[in-house]
């Protein structure tokens, strides 16, 4: 079977792999672009730890076909961060202890990141349903979700906090 | 042997011992370069795909691999006759048998053979033209058809142990054990109320996010190197070497990031297997399980039927207990109706009791160690009895629980504990009493519900090394793989010791070549144990500092003290010497500073939590909604607070899955049909409201910083607890967990006498 050549933008960069017509998109960012900070948990889309935003859209990369990153504008764990300067959420998360193994943290970041994009000023009940596909089995989401307030706060206080340039 | 007692005596004030400094693996989990089992790739990789039983029980008729060699990119195909039993099964349940099916598959998902080839999609269609030649067995699928009269036999030649009478025939109850203490028929005799219930529960997998992952590296020198996550690197080398039959030091194990265990891996599945088929392939082969594979493969925790009779006087002091604990082992032989039976009753102090225990094979999946392994079944009886006869005998529940709570001196009939030395109960009890959340008032339809639970927790085999650098920094290394933020605490315990910032202190997991043996980290055991072998060489390296600042000031050691992280002269005839200025001049004082620390550590101290659940039935629906949780558990001391109450969180999360949703489900053949985290619910963050902890401190005497474990008792109080908070709800007693919608719909029709 010959493979696909697909090219797009991931993290910033121009970017560009080879793959099958049905492998996952996580499958391709993790094995053929070589960015393993997104997980995979589960292969079905229930556990959120494979999230990432494509063309703006947060989405489970294992549900998403490789192909269909053709052109498009890829956003991964590996991208949150701006340079050396952390994004709140990331700030937050490591000052609350908002991680235990780890694992789930960066789909849980990612999908807070889109969260406060539309929405910068959730309340609790709004977090917990915005992360209720990011299953987490070690903290009991609560960190997390102060966390995620904490971080909503100081980016509202400082709005070139998080924002690209 | 070490023991413990030879530790200074706990500290009353910290520098930094109980601050809650960013942890030093954080940025790399924030950004998402941590690497976990599967984030590892190796030049020349290849994959490895294993076929697993469609059937719960059946016997292997043959195997033949041909078609499948022949399948496009194959390099190497493993069945039962690469491993050749061991003479000694290591290690718990019988790894070996389990790890590859021989003569039958005794659950579906059992490893029958596995394939390594170029790509995955490759390894997984080759592995699919494998015939396998099974002739389809009945199954066994619960403790009540595993021990029925003719059932069919999971182990044609499994003879019980501990019966009174030598069996004359085999069955599925691997073994009984029993005790009994004071008089139990007497007992009973003084009791004002008894009441005997029998609990349910079902198989619920430990769910770490993770799913098990490896890459082995074989060369023909008879030498491996594996990349994996597990609970323990050394039990891993050990284990994999005995299923293969070579020498522990030819395998080398390097730790990946854990991405959740819960007790879950404890044990290995795949390593054996990616081992093998690395040698034969001459390639590093890497195995990743599926989530399908993990629910049917891995873990889970036992299914249970337990009976408890407790017996007490109005006055609430508790006469008499009898229980009965019949736990599923999954498809071989393990420990865990008797580590319920240890448990069962440990919380209170009763003079007269009798306890049974049945270990039961089935066919499912063997099982392993899920946080305080055991305990929340035998809790979920007796705490739920107790909540029961506090009712019955209109006595608040936590005064009950504290005429009856055990306390030092006290006698716990386990080979765990014997007699309890300072304890926190009663404190944790008392924490919960005098908490507003105990008061608040509840409306229609909302209950409140108390629980409280024991765990042995263990201390086991560790070993540190400290390496001081040039600049005066710490390099601190144990063999304790870090699953929910361990190496924060050896760092804080190590910056204690040294007198300087933990940011100065890089905490390290060690592979096995790196740092000495040290034990799973399981039983709550590494801030305890590792924690120790910690502090004691950094015992010893302070003890190195002082010798070399009294040759660089030519003063006599007992004129040095060290204070805060420098080599300071009584007589302040000296400016002090950091470390950094000590280690700079290491060439001329003698070499390098470093220490090590091993110790099989004693005294880990057991752990207690009391609970409260409060929560809103709908009658309409059955639906349970948490709307408050409260836990206070004691930790000892807490080194990071942050992460105790993380531990006490996720240990809360893990048990309301456990009390309302989660459980295996299996058709009539053993096949599981939730396989999956869309069927087999775990809590999602809009399930739980915020868990609130209180953090009691009860130091262990037996860790120079009062140390108890503190990673599993959280579990066990909140099967119970939400079980009381439904019946202080609704008035509705229910005794088979999970407590599901469906389920309480159909108690309150019965109690409200609507045909449901």
């Amino acid at each position: 079977m010959s493979r696909l050549h697909i090219e797009c933008e991931i993290n910033g960069d121009d970017a560009e792999f080879l793959c099958d017509a049905d492998e996952s998109l996580l499958d391709a960012l993790r094995d053929e672009v070589g960015l393993t900070g997104t997980k995979e948990g589960c292969g079905t889309g229930d556990c959120g730890a494979c999230s990432i935003i494509l063309n703006g859209n947060l989405i489970c990369a294992c549900l998403a076909f490789a192909p269909e990153a053709q052109g498009g504008v890829i956003e991964t764990i590996e991208g949150m961060a701006d340079g050396d300067q952390l994004h709140p959420l990331q700030t937050a998360f490591l000052e609350h202890a908002a991680l235990q193994c780890g694992v789930c943290t960066p789909g849980v970041l990612i999908t807070s990141k889109s969260l406060l994009e539309s929405n910068p000023d959730p309340t609790e009940t709004e977090v917990r349903y915005a992360i209720a596909g990011n299953l987490c089995r070690c903290t009991g989401y609560d960190k997390i979700v102060k966390a995620i307030l904490v971080a909503a706060k100081e980016m509202k206080q400082n709005p070139m906090k998080g924002a690209r340039l | 042997m070490s023991v413990v007692t030879e530790e200074k005596p706990i500290k009353q004030s910290y520098k930094y011992v109980g601050t809650r400094p960013v942890r030093h693996d954080g940025l790399e989990k924030v950004n998402g370069k941590a690497r976990f089992a599967a984030d590892m790739t190796k030049p020349r990789m290849i994959h490895g795909h294993v076929l697993r039983s469609p059937y719960a029980h059946a016997r292997i008729l043959s195997i033949d691999t041909t078609e499948a060699e022949a399948m496009p990119g194959v390099k190497a195909i493993v069945t039962e006759s690469d491993f050749p039993l061991p003479k000694k099964d290591e290690g718990f349940p019988h790894r070996s048998k389990n790890l590859i099916a021989r003569d039958k598959v005794r659950y579906e998902g059992q490893a029958v053979a596995a394939v390594a080839a170029n790509t995955r999609r490759q390894a997984k269609e080759a592995a699919a033209k494998i015939k396998v030649n099974y002739e389809e067995l009945p199954s066994v699928i619960t403790v009540d058809e595993a021990m029925a009269e003719d059932a069919p036999l999971v182990h044609e030649d499994l003879l019980t142990e501990g019966l009174d009478s030598e069996p004359t025939k085999p069955s599925n109850i691997a073994k009984r054990s029993f005790f009994e203490q004071g008089d139990l028929a007497a007992g009973f005799a003084q009791a004002d109320v008894v009441f005997e219930h029998e609990f349910t529960t079902k198989v619920v997998h430990q769910g770490y996010i993770e799913p098990h992952a490896c890459v082995a590296d074989t060369s023909r020198d008879g030498r491996s190197e594996i990349w994996c996550s597990s609970q323990g690197h050394f039990m891993v080398r050990s284990a994999t070497a005995n299923m293969l039959g070579w020498e522990t030091s030819k395998i080398k194990v390097i730790p990946a990031e854990i991405g959740g265990g819960f007790g879950g891996k404890t044990t290995i599945y795949l390593e054996p297997l990616a081992v093998k088929l690395s040698e034969k392939a001459d390639h590093p082969v890497k195995m990743v399980m599926s989530r399908d594979e993990v629910f049917k493969a891995t873990g889970p925790t036992p299914g249970t039927k337990i009976r408890v009779k407790i017996g007490a006087k109005k006055n609430g002091e508790i006469t008499a207990g009898k229980a009965w604990l019949a736990y599923e082992s999954g498809a071989f032989p393990g420990p865990w109706g008797l580590l319920g039976g240890w448990c069962v009753f440990a919380c209170y102090n009763i003079p007269n009791i009798q306890i049974e225990t049945l270990e039961v094979v089935v066919n499912k999946p063997v099982n392993i160690a899920y946080r305080a392994p055991s305990a929340p079944m035998a809790a979920f009886a007796t705490e739920t009895v107790i909540d029961q006869i506090a009712r019955d005998i209109k006595m608040d529940p936590i005064e009950l629980r504290l005429l009856n709570a055990v306390k030092e001196g006290d006698y716990n009939h386990s080979d765990m504990v014997g007699t309890f030395q300072r304890i926190g109960l009663r404190e944790t009890l008392e924490a919960i009493r005098n908490h507003p959340n105990y008061k608040i008032p509840l409306g229609p339809n909302q209950g409140r519900g108390i629980a409280t639970g024991f765990w042995f927790n263990i201390a086991e085999s560790s070993s540190a090394t400290v390496n001081l650098t040039e600049d005066g920094t710490a390099v601190v290394i144990t063999g304790s793989p870090d699953i929910g933020g361990s190496r924060a605490s050896m760092a804080l315990m190590a910056a204690e010791e040294l007198g300087i910032d933990p940011k100065l202190i890089q905490p390290l997991v060690g592979d096995t070549e790196a740092v000495g043996f040290t034990d799973v980290t399981e039983g709550s055991r590494a801030t305890f144990a590792t924690g120790l072998a910690v502090v004691r060489a950094c015992q010893k390296l302070v003890v190195q500092l002082k010798e070399r600042a009294s040759i660089m000031w030519e003063c006599s050691v007992d004129d040095i003290e060290w204070v805060d992280g420098s080599a300071v002269h009584k007589e302040g005839k000296e400016s002090p010497l950091t470390i950094a200025k000590i280690t700079g001049k290491a060439k001329k004082t003698g070499g390098p500073l470093n220490a090590t620390g091993s110790l099989e550590a004693k005294g880990q101290g057991p752990a207690f939590s009391t609970q409260i659940c409060d929560l809103e039935v709908d009658p309409e629906t059955g639906r349970v909604t948490i709307l408050r949780y409260t836990t206070a558990q004691d930790a000892g001391t807490a080194i990071h607070p942050s992460y105790v109450e993380g531990q006490m969180q996720g240990g809360v999360a893990q048990g309301i899955g456990w009390a309302l949703n989660e459980e295996y489900i299996h058709s009539k053949k053993g096949v599981m049909e939730n396989p999956g985290f869309l069927d087999y619910r775990i809590p999602v963050a809009s399930d739980l409201p915020m868990i609130e902890t209180i953090i009691v401190e009860v130091p262990n005497p037996k860790h120079p910083y009062g140390v108890r474990g503190v990673g599993e008792v959280g579990i066990v109080p909140p099967v119970p607890a939400v079980a009381n908070a439904i019946h202080n709800a609704v008035g509705i007693r229910l005794r088979d967990a999970p407590m599901s919608p469906v389920k309480v719909l159909k108690a309150l029709n019965q109690k409200n006498g609507i045909n449901g």
